[in-house]
């Protein structure tokens, strides 16, 4: 079917203005890290022999599962065929261009030899889940571009449904992917193969949110109008999202809890006096969790864009947290090495392992949300992207009139 | 003298093209030959697998020789950054929770037969010779730690800092991986012994020994056969290649 929506190129304006400085800031701010990380090696982050994977691996994280999770938009529309996200399939298939590209960049400015990138694309263990996900992400930027092809070109609109059900399925994939990054570590506790579904919702979750902020955004800043309808389906689809993800986090706990040799970690992150204890309780839960589905089921905050633009940025942050949590914690708790012995050494064998990340580390992680941003403003600003209206009488239609119809009676 | 003239024609053009590109392309040909050379006649065979017993009952807590050895050896610095210093050997002071008996056990990368850290490396980088040995390939490590991640016994450090006058048998830099080798130079050199073994023995303890798991008459295959010995975290189903006696 073709796309009927009045789609515009966005022209220069104080708010891309500003968009553009605070994207390119950050993107200073990435360089001026990489480059010392570069020159003067990594004991400059937080990041050591015992925690190797800290802040930056937590921003990659994040962004590429929240590409993932943002491309859902376009599969609403095209894979389950529901109209009125109709207009955001090109944004959302963007979005996700830019938030992989930016995740990666951190990534890869992040290894030890960064230099090397081209042996990482050339030479393969297809034993190890990173080879494959080199494939999963490359493959997922160029299936990308062909659904968006098949939304630009009106001549093949009917094929966008196809395409978006294989970028559905490789979506699914890529996330897996990422998620098993973490089920494959025989020796963590910490870890299994529950983190694949866990960072699937999680990405849902985060894309839904990250993809409001954008809207709104767009309203207030671009002056695209956000009917009440696209509202209150955010806020619903927020809502799944969030219980989604608290499931699966329960369950994982419980069944950890079950597992007797499990026990002391799961004491360790829920029940003990540690930084993950809180960020657990305080920051995944209380602010991620259990604040915005207070504002989300509240009667006034439910209807308004501001109330359901606060809950998406706690419930982005929570899932910052709680993807901290995961990789962090992890990696601080320590291995048993001898079970039966209490262990210590001069490398800190049976000892939690303290982290701090570094400025070095923040500003590594915000230079690759600076690029997300600088890709997504560029893109706007060159390629009919952005939908003209997003009101109600433009989204829904027919629909729209019946409304007022009925509301009339 | 002589001015030289430049004729340029066609034949002179494709000649001196021709000329040129081997000259670029031939040392690199050349030398990569070279480099690819083993300074050995024979490759690792897979007839021998390379293994240590460790016996804690004969190794003391003050004693550090191994370490010490291993450091010199390889040219491992110390930055005075504890957490961030690279440590391919450690020892580590068990206690037994319930009498408290207290036990130090030299820990290093166990060697083992199916390594989690070969098995994450996304560009196989970490790879195990024919003869057992784990290593890290320096020319194809790019940094990302899984390795790290993955090793069950942390073994593996990964070199924070600008390192300079490496030693020639031990390349060694800056954004790479690595973890204890067995001192693979000294085997391929026809010396069969490691740095830390060596110094144990010399310091009288002899609680490092150092030989072919899969040669029955070696002085290591008998005393696994005689005494009873163990596998860290047995359960991986790893098949280390260090073993210990003693605890």
């Amino acid at each position: 079917m073709r796309d009927k929506t009045e789609y515009m190129v966005v022209e220069f304006s104080k708010a891309i203005l500003l968009y553009g400085i605070v994207a390119l800031s950050l993107i200073g701010l990435g360089l001026f890290s990489f480059i010392t990380l570069e020159h003067e090696g990594h004991w400059l982050t937080g990041m050591n022999n015992q925690v190797v994977w800290g802040l930056p691996h937590v921003f990659a994280i994040f962004l590429i599962i929240a590409a993932s999770g943002i491309l859902n938009i376009a599969s609403i529309s095209s894979v389950f065929n529901i109209k009125i996200y109709k207009p955001l399939g090109r944004l959302s298939a963007l979005l996700a261009i830019c938030l992989l590209t930016g995740g990666l960049i951190v990534l890869v400015l992040d290894l030890g030899r960064p230099d090397r990138l081209v042996v990482a694309m050339t030479t393969f263990n297809f034993k190890s889940i990173f080879a494959w996900n080199i494939f999963l992400y490359s493959g997922f930027m160029a299936v990308i571009a062909i659904y968006l092809w098949m939304m630009f070109e009106a001549r093949y609109n009917k094929f966008v449904g196809k395409v978006g059900a294989f970028a559905f399925a490789w979506r699914v994939t890529l996330t897996t992917g990422t998620g098993s990054i973490f089920a494959f570590l025989v020796a963590k506790e910490a870890y299994g193969a529950l983190s694949a579904p866990l960072f699937i919702a999680l990405s849902l979750l985060m894309g839904t949110a990250i993809f409001y902020k954008i809207l709104f955004w767009m309203d207030r800043g671009l002056g695209v109008p956000l009917g009440a309808e696209i509202i209150s389906r955010f806020r619903k689809l927020l809502i799944y999202f969030i219980f989604t993800v608290l499931y699966i986090t329960v369950l994982a706990h419980l069944t950890s809890l079950y597992i007797t040799k499990n026990h002391d970690f799961e004491f360790f992150l829920l029940f003990s006096e540690n930084i993950y204890t809180f960020l657990f309780w305080v920051g995944q839960i209380g602010l991620g969790t259990i604040i915005p589905l207070v504002i989300l089921y509240n009667k006034k905050l439910s209807k308004s864009a501001l109330g359901i633009l606060l809950a998406s940025i706690l419930v982005i942050l929570g899932g910052f947290i709680m993807l901290y949590i995961i990789i962090i914690s992890g990696q601080a708790y320590p291995l048993d090495l001898f079970p039966g012995y209490n262990e210590s050494s001069t490398f800190y064998d049976g000892a939690i392992s303290a982290y701090t990340p570094s400025i070095y580390e923040v500003m590594l992680g915000l230079g690759g949300v600076g690029i997300s941003a600088a890709i997504y403003i560029f893109a706007i600003m060159v390629l009919d992207f952005t939908p003209k209206n997003l009101g109600d009488e433009y989204t829904l239609g027919k629909e729209y009139k019946e409304k007022l119809i009925q509301n009339e009676d | 003298m002589k001015k030289y003239e430049l004729k340029l024609n066609r034949r002179n053009f494709l000649k001196n093209s021709a000329m040129l590109g081997v000259s670029t392309i031939a040392p690199g040909v050349f030398f990569q030959e070279l480099a690819y050379g083993r300074a050995l006649d024979e490759p690792a065979s897979s007839k021998i697998r390379w293994g240590m017993l460790i016996n804690t009952n004969q190794c003391t807590d003050e004693c550090d020789a191994c370490v010490t050895a291993c450091n010199e050896e390889h040219g491992i610095e110390d930055f005075g950054r504890p957490t961030t210093d690279t440590q391919w050997i450690r020892k580590i002071t068990l206690t037994e929770e319930l009498s408290k008996k207290s036990i130090s056990v030299p820990m290093m990368c166990q060697h083992c037969e199916n390594p989690p850290c070969v098995d994450v490396c996304p560009t196989g980088a970490s790879f195990i010779r024919d003869d057992g040995i784990v290593l890290v390939n320096k020319h194809t490590c790019i940094g990302c730690r899984y390795c790290m991640m993955s090793c069950p016994y942390k073994a593996r450090s990964f070199v924070h800092e600008n390192l300079e006058n490496q030693l020639p048998h031990a390349p060694r830099g800056k954004g790479c991986v690595e973890s204890c080798n067995l001192c693979v130079h000294k085997i391929d050199n026809g010396e069969n012994n490691t740095a830390c073994a060596e110094a144990c023995q010399k310091d009288g303890h002899q609680a490092i020994l150092f030989g072919d798991l899969n040669d029955e008459e070696s002085d290591i295959s008998k005393q696994l056969k005689k005494y009873a010995t163990k596998e860290v975290r047995s359960d991986l189903g790893l098949n280390t290649a260090v073993r210990y006696r003693g605890i």
